[in-house]
């Protein structure tokens, strides 16, 4: 038990009383509580801290970094890490810290952009096909799955190659590739709890089906897809850098993880820390996001409420 | 924790020849705020006799039935001064010797006996396997042993039921085929865990008289533990009633209208009646004391 | 005058070129403020009716008319008001992520219906929780407390006609106690019609005026509350229901049981 004193130790008993005063205290004391779970898992709490921390570095990037990400300097191209350039220069003489620094804000763009495409796009088709069913449930899931059948690389390196290199259709590009797994889970979980009596109870008051998907599955559905799409952070940002390695993902100068892996490859053997660097910030952060979406599955797992 | 310790003598007279002995045995599970007792001293004794534990739930009753059987949730305390079933110290003996005691010598029926049975083995492989392990026959003999025991239950297409997986029985016939299992492993004492709360009455009133045949036929134990006081009343012999972990009466179940603690007489005033039908039925007021017994 | 009408309902499920008859032309009445009991072993149909009265299965034929007006597969929200339901699973009937204050606003909010904080703590206070409890969520609740929630839920669109599906078959007999208690007081100060399905005779014996004695889908034989406490009812099957409600019964008397006593005595 930690020690607590004073304040601290009433408002942790005020969050903790179960006999609420209020609709806000119910809620404080359903994020208070969650809160401690993720405390008690170590590894989830070092995931969430990784991401925190990114967020903070790509927030502020222009305080951090003393160089600019884009400015060239061929005089000091390919230095290796030192104090002045914590990280090394690039083949432009680019510091790698700003740049990765400002990557950050790049590869949070991409995967920020595409969880509010997919989270809405997968749940509305998932939950339409679970709870009306019939043929609008063969129909919907037939197209999930002909956008299941493809590996989600090439579905989109073909989009991005056909919409052209940038940003921009990256992120549709990968929206694309990253929705049928959420329209799977929501039909599952919407099946689960279609029969629920507390379901029926809503239609026979009379709720239609926006209310009772909106209202009803929503909340039950929302712990599992957003755990799935923070397990997925890790393979948006793996397929974002992907694409900016192969050139279709962010355009140079801006800063890109992935493409700033790829184009310190021709140096690998003199500048190791133009790949290398790049290479460990994606590994950290996916790896960060996949701890934090173990950890996040079991505190938000609807069994344990 | 004074409550491990202190002794509550027996209340109940005890049999002549018990199967089973329990005495003050308390189980208790860790939480973050210490241990939460789920069975406070509870002493009584089994023997060739059905007898019934009563209680609501989280009266410790269903949890009382496991730990007899050393089937208590991982993580769960078991104390208790003496445990003992025929010749075996249950306190004392191995995982390994309690495997070949479950089921052998001491038996339970659960309420859903899907969870009881193999899911991927046919009915009759199963209780097959069992008539090969204790009479070492061949698998030719197993079968007609297996057979005649599905037809004891009162199963009345054998050969149909032989080949059907758990799935497919009813609940009912699952009981059946529960009970056939012990036909043949024949145990000294059964713990029947609301063996009948899923069934319906018809289907309940057969399932519960080849079980009162078996006990009989048999001379045998049986731990009847059940929420429904009726039944317990006309099938059982003696009757225990629990609250909140502890035994607050024992009872002979002809003399439960009697019953002395108030809790008990609660119950039953609690309970609609065909017989004695009451506009209110009289609500229980639960007295704090009772907690300490 | 007759609150619901039912005329050779009958219900049939599964693939339409196989299907299965659940209820077989069955037909009743309930008078206003009467309770109506329904019993009978699982599958027998009695939910099945209930659900069809509630609006939950649509595939009947026959003929429904409740509070006068005739019920199709379609019912306008002023129809659904007039019956609400409650369900067996005390667990399973509230949203575990809804608080309770939440679950008794949503039928408000369907409805649009004005002045809803104040209907939410009168409806609270009329089934006996405190009005604190709006802001817990189910979980926090016992079991005896969710159906007293549940109850509330249906009575807060102020309906004519609730039907009970087994409200009390998961709960402790001393919280079944209350619950009856409970639903014997809101039928006469709410003046409520009541349809009350079970499958044990004491309970609907309690409860109701008339019970209907269902096996396959029909109805072998209607009694009164009078003729169930005197014993004088005809069918064989109501005698089986009547007896598995008092206990077992062993095959062979034998000496050591005795037939059930009364119990207060």
């Amino acid at each position: 038990m930690t020690l607590r004193s004073g304040t601290f130790q009433n408002l942790h008993d005020w969050l903790i009383r179960e006999d609420f005063t209020s609709n806000r205290q119910a809620r404080l004391h359903k994020a208070y509580v969650g809160w401690l779970n993720l405390v008690g898992n170590p590894l989830a709490l070092l995931g969430f801290m990784v991401i925190v921390l990114l967020v903070a570095i790509a927030t502020l990037a222009p305080v951090l970094t003393i160089h600019d990400p884009i400015a060239q300097d061929l005089s000091m191209a390919l230095k290796a890490p030192s104090a002045l350039h914590w990280f090394g220069t690039d083949e432009f003489g680019r510091d790698v810290y700003a740049r990765l620094a400002y990557g950050a804000r790049t590869t949070l763009y991409i995967s920020i952009l595409v969880t509010l495409i997919v989270a809405p796009i997968g749940f509305i088709i998932g939950a339409t096909a679970g709870y009306i069913g019939g043929w609008v449930d063969t129909v919907l899931m037939r197209i999930t799955d002909i956008f299941l059948s493809f590996p989600s690389l090439v579905l989109a390196l073909a989009f991005s190659a056909a919409l052209g290199p940038g940003i921009e259709n990256a992120v549709i590009a990968i929206a694309l590739t990253i929705w049928p797994p959420i329209a799977r889970l929501a039909r599952a979980e919407t099946l689960t709890f279609r029969k629920a009596d507390f379901v029926v109870a809503a239609e026979l008051q009379g709720a239609g089906m926006a209310r009772i998907l909106f209202r009803h599955i929503v909340p039950l559905c929302a712990p599992s897809i957003v755990v799935r799409l923070t397990l997925n952070m890790s393979s948006i940002i793996l397929t974002a850098a992907g694409l900016g390695f192969l050139g279709l993902g962010a355009q140079p100068p801006m800063p890109e993880w992935g493409a700033m892996a790829a184009s310190g490859r021709q140096y690998l053997l003199d500048a190791w820390w133009l790949t290398t660097i790049p290479g460990i910030a994606i590994l950290v952060v996916s790896l960060a996001f996949n701890l934090l979406g173990d950890g996040l599955r079991d505190i938000l797992d609807p069994r344990n409420a | 924790m004074t409550f491990w310790t202190r002794a509550m003598p027996d209340p109940s007279p005890l049999p002549l020849d018990p199967i089973l002995t329990v005495r003050n045995m308390s189980v208790g599970f860790p939480s973050l705020s210490g241990t939460i007792p789920a069975v406070r001293d509870v002493s009584f004794s089994v023997g060739r006799e059905k007898i019934g534990i009563i209680g609501e739930s989280g009266s410790g009753k269903s949890t009382t039935g496991r730990a007899i059987m050393r089937l208590q949730p991982p993580g769960a305390i078991v104390k208790a001064d003496a445990l003992r079933f025929e010749e075996i110290d249950l306190l004392k003996v191995s995982e390994k010797d309690m495997l070949s005691i479950r089921g052998r010598r001491m038996a339970m029926i659960l309420q859903d006996p899907k969870y009881s049975l193999n899911p991927v083995m046919t009915v009759g492989e199963q209780i097959g396997e069992t008539v090969m392990l204790h009479e070492k026959v061949s698998r030719r003999v197993a079968r007609e042993r297996t057979l005649g025991m599905l037809e004891r239950v009162q199963i009345r297409d054998p050969r149909r039921v032989f080949d059907l997986y758990p799935h497919e029985v009813s609940g009912g016939m699952g009981q059946r085929i529960m009970i056939s299992m012990m036909l043949i492993a024949s145990p000294s004492l059964i713990i029947a865990d609301e063996p009948t709360s899923a069934l319906d009455v018809t289907v309940r009133q057969q399932v519960l008289s080849i079980l009162d045949d078996l006990v009989t036929e048999r001379d045998i134990g049986l731990i009847f533990i059940s929420h429904d006081l009726n039944l317990v009343r006309s099938f059982c012999d003696r009757v225990i009633i629990m609250y909140a972990g502890r035994i607050v009466e024992t009872i002979a179940a002809a003399d439960l209208n009697h019953a002395k603690h108030p809790y008990t007489q609660g119950l039953l005033n609690a309970l609609p009646s065909l017989d004695h039908p009451r506009d209110r039925l009289d609500v229980l007021a639960r007295d704090p004391a009772w907690l300490e017994g | 005058m007759s609150m619901i009408t039912v005329d050779h309902l009958a219900v049939s499920y599964g693939h339409p070129n196989r299907p299965t008859r659940v209820v077989d032309d069955v037909s009743f009445d309930v008078g206003a403020n009467e309770t109506f009991g329904l019993i009978g072993e699982s599958g027998c149909g009695k939910s099945t009716i209930l659900g069809a009265l509630a609006g939950r299965n649509k595939q009947w034929t026959g003929r429904i008319t409740i509070d006068g007006q005739m019920i199709g597969a379609k019912r306008s929200h002023e129809q659904l008001a007039l019956q609400q339901m409650v369900f067996q699973d005390p667990f399973g009937s509230l949203h575990p992520r809804h608080t309770i204050g939440r679950i008794l606003l949503e039928p408000l909010e369907i409805h649009g219906i004005n002045d809803r904080q104040n209907r939410v703590e009168t409806v609270l206070r009329d089934v006996g929780l405190p009005v604190n409890f709006r802001y817990r969520f189910p979980h926090q609740l016992s079991g005896g407390q969710r159906q007293r929630v549940a109850i509330a839920r249906a009575l807060i669109l102020k309906p004519r006609i609730l039907l009970l599906d087994e409200p009390t078959s998961a709960l402790d007999v001393s919280i079944q106690a209350e619950i009856l208690n409970l639903l014997k007081d809101l039928r006469k100060r709410e003046n409520l019609t009541y349809i009350l399905v079970s499958h044990d005779m004491a309970v609907v014996a309690h409860l109701c005026d008339r019970v209907a004695v269902m096996q396959n889908g029909i109805f072998v034989e209607t009694v009164t509350k009078k003729q169930i406490i005197d014993g004088t009812v005809t069918h064989s099957y109501t005698k089986v229901l009547m007896d598995g409600s008092r206990g077992y019964v062993p095959k062979t008397p034998i000496a050591t049981y005795r037939s059930p006593v009364d119990i207060a005595g």
